[in-house]
């Protein structure tokens, strides 16, 4: 077995792991090793051929690899070390970390670690569609891979389930290389991806997309042959009579994200039911002390310039966990828990250990129009802010100052939303 | 003829919607842009409008076998798929770096087709796909 020891192990050599792998040697961190099964690093943007990246972070507008290679340079040029095709298998409460590789089993020591192991798409089995079980239904992401990376064209008619970014970045991308294809086809009353996406990938090439719709049956024998399409009414039950059939060969599922944490919950790290990802104070450390998280494992971000932000903040927070333990100081008291309320879906962080300024993102439960935003502290008022609308695919960033005062009095801080 | 129109501006993810009102040549932007960008993108978006594009090309005796790339600005909507063509019609070989000037003046647009990684040469033990 080989041992090795570390300052700060970073699991995922994505954009959010190169960031806060930048961000921790920045920081002061001496050793910072990450650690990527992939035989590249980068995470997902390489695939990402699309532009679009770096926009709100750098001011210019980049493609997914050109986003990668800009901080791969950056991560190199610092002294961070790699292993690629080096796959974590689990790590205990010391910070002992297994990994294996072509070399064999190695052995890591770290004084702290950080999660950044990315999301999965959600396959068939999570939107349960009957019918017949043939080939040609692939989730978008994994499409993406195919076309992009290893030049292999999944099928010739395509349909799309889902409306998410990945689904319609697909639509675009199957139709410019050659692709007839039928449509999307989104249960929500709304596209659940951003709206440019809907104008340059759909609407530019007249795809229709199905609102209100979701797909009933697959029939195929060996390879799909059709799927059925059907009307849903408010409650998400398809309306009977309104069956429509689409011959197709090809299904896409752009059913959404879900934060890849398999390796967190071995070692208990607690998991909140709506994000999906590790339960956080306000320096993005985990349930286990020492274990930070950033990235699309913490919560699915919207765009890469706004994770690649909160991953340098998880990566100071990590270095300082151990340079500046003391100055950090933890409280006395164990902290306030934050609540989701009225038209929120989330908060992040889900818990806060001193006072101070917090930075909180959080989405909403359902598109509205103008509204408030309120933080409460049992009756107090902490922050007011008007939004003039307000949609889930849009995550909200908000700072907000929680005086020692507040912290020692409340147990417990609410977002709500509050209609005009 | 006065038109009032809504245009989702792409610039960025954001996608301000932009309200405008054209009166023969004339055209105000009313309102809806967050920034500077959305004025120029809803003026094109009227009189020429123009799409980033993206695509990739075939690549011989690279780690990978293909190379991503992309247009050095937007390009007319209606030449998206004469673009493509072109792109398609090509090979290049490894190794590639990133930025590299592979079609110039595509589709006599005056711009020029770019790579957008790095792919190195093939060797023994380094492929990243299977043949
Ligand atoms: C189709 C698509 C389009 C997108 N478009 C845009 C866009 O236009 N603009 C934008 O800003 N953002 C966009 N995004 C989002 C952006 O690409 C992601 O938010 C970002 O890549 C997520 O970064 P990450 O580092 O959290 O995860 P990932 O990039 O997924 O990286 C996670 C890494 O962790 C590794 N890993 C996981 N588990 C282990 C383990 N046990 N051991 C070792 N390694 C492990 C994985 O191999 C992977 O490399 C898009 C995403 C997709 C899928």
């Amino acid at each position: 077995m080989i041992e090795q020891t570390a300052d700060v192990v970073v699991i995922g050599g994505g954009p959010a792991g190169l960031a806060a792998a930048i961000s921790a040697k920045q920081h002061r961190a001496n050793r910072v090793i990450v650690l990527d099964r992939n035989q590249w690093l980068g995470g997902i943007l390489p695939q990402c051929i699309h532009d679009g990246f770096g926009v709100e972070e750098l001011g210019v507008s980049m493609t997914g690899p050109e986003y990668a290679e800009t901080y791969i340079e950056m991560a190199k040029s610092q002294g961070i070390m790699f292993l690629t095709e080096t796959m974590v298998l689990r790590f205990n409460e010391a910070l002992e970390i297994i990994a294996v590789n072509k070399k064999g089993i190695l052995k890591l020591k770290a004084k702290v670690i950080i999660l950044a192991t990315g999301c999965r798409e959600k396959t068939r089995w999570y939107s349960m569609i009957p019918g017949t079980r043939p080939s040609g239904i692939y989730t978008a992401g994994v499409t993406q891979a195919l076309i992009n990376l290893y030049n292999i064209m999944p099928g010739k008619k395509v349909v799309i389930l889902g409306s998410g970014d990945v689904g319609l970045i697909m639509a675009r991308r199957l139709k410019f290389e050659g692709a007839q294809v039928m449509g999307v086809v989104e249960f929500l009353p709304y596209a659940s991806g951003l709206p440019r996406n809907v104008v340059q990938c759909l609407d530019d090439f007249d795809i229709p997309l199905y609102l209100n719709h979701t797909i009933t049956y697959i029939a195929g024998k060996e390879r799909l042959e059709k799927v059925t399409i059907q009307q849903v009414d408010h409650t998400m039950t398809p309306i009977p009579g309104t069956e429509k059939q689409i011959a197709c060969d090809t299904l896409l599922l752009s059913l959404g994200l879900i934060p890849e944490n398999e390796l967190a919950k071995t070692i208990g790290v607690e998991i909140d039911d709506h994000t999906g990802g590790p339960l956080v104070n306000q320096r993005l450390e985990t349930t286990i002390p020492g274990v930070f998280a950033c990235g699309n494992c913490l919560q699915v971000y919207d765009t890469v310039d706004m994770l690649s932000f909160d991953a340098k903040k998880t990566g100071q927070y990590a270095a300082e966990y151990f340079i500046r333990k003391k100055a950090i100081g933890q409280n006395s008291k164990k902290g306030l828990i934050v609540h989701a309320g009225v038209g929120v879906r989330y908060v992040v962080p889900q818990r806060i250990s001193t006072y101070g300024t917090i930075h909180f993102t959080l989405r909403v439960d359902k598109p509205r129009g103008a509204t408030t935003l309120l933080l409460t502290a049992g009756k107090k008022e902490v922050l007011k802010k008007k939004l003039l609308g307000v949609n889930p695919v849009s995550m909200i960033r908000i700072d907000a100052n929680i005086s020692a005062e507040i912290f020692m009095a409340a147990n417990e801080l609410e977002v709500t939303l509050c209609d005009n | 003829m006065t038109i009032e129109k809504e245009i989702t501006c792409i610039i960025c993810p954001i996608g301000c919607k932009i309200i405008i009102k054209k009166e023969g040549e004339r055209l105000n932007i009313l309102k809806g842009n967050k920034c500077k960008k959305g004025i120029e993108y809803a003026r094109n978006e009227i009189f020429d409008p123009r799409r980033m594009l993206t695509s990739l090309i075939r690549v011989e005796g690279g780690e990978w076998p293909l190379v991503s790339v992309k247009s050095t600005d937007p390009v007319p909507k209606d030449k998206i798929f004469t673009i493509l063509k072109e792109i398609h019609n090509t090979t290049i070989k490894a190794p590639i770096k990133s930025q590299q000037v592979i079609l110039k003046n595509v589709a006599n647009t005056g711009i020029n087709i770019i790579t957008t990684r790095t792919v190195h040469l093939l060797k023994n033990n380094n492929f990243f796909y299977k043949r």
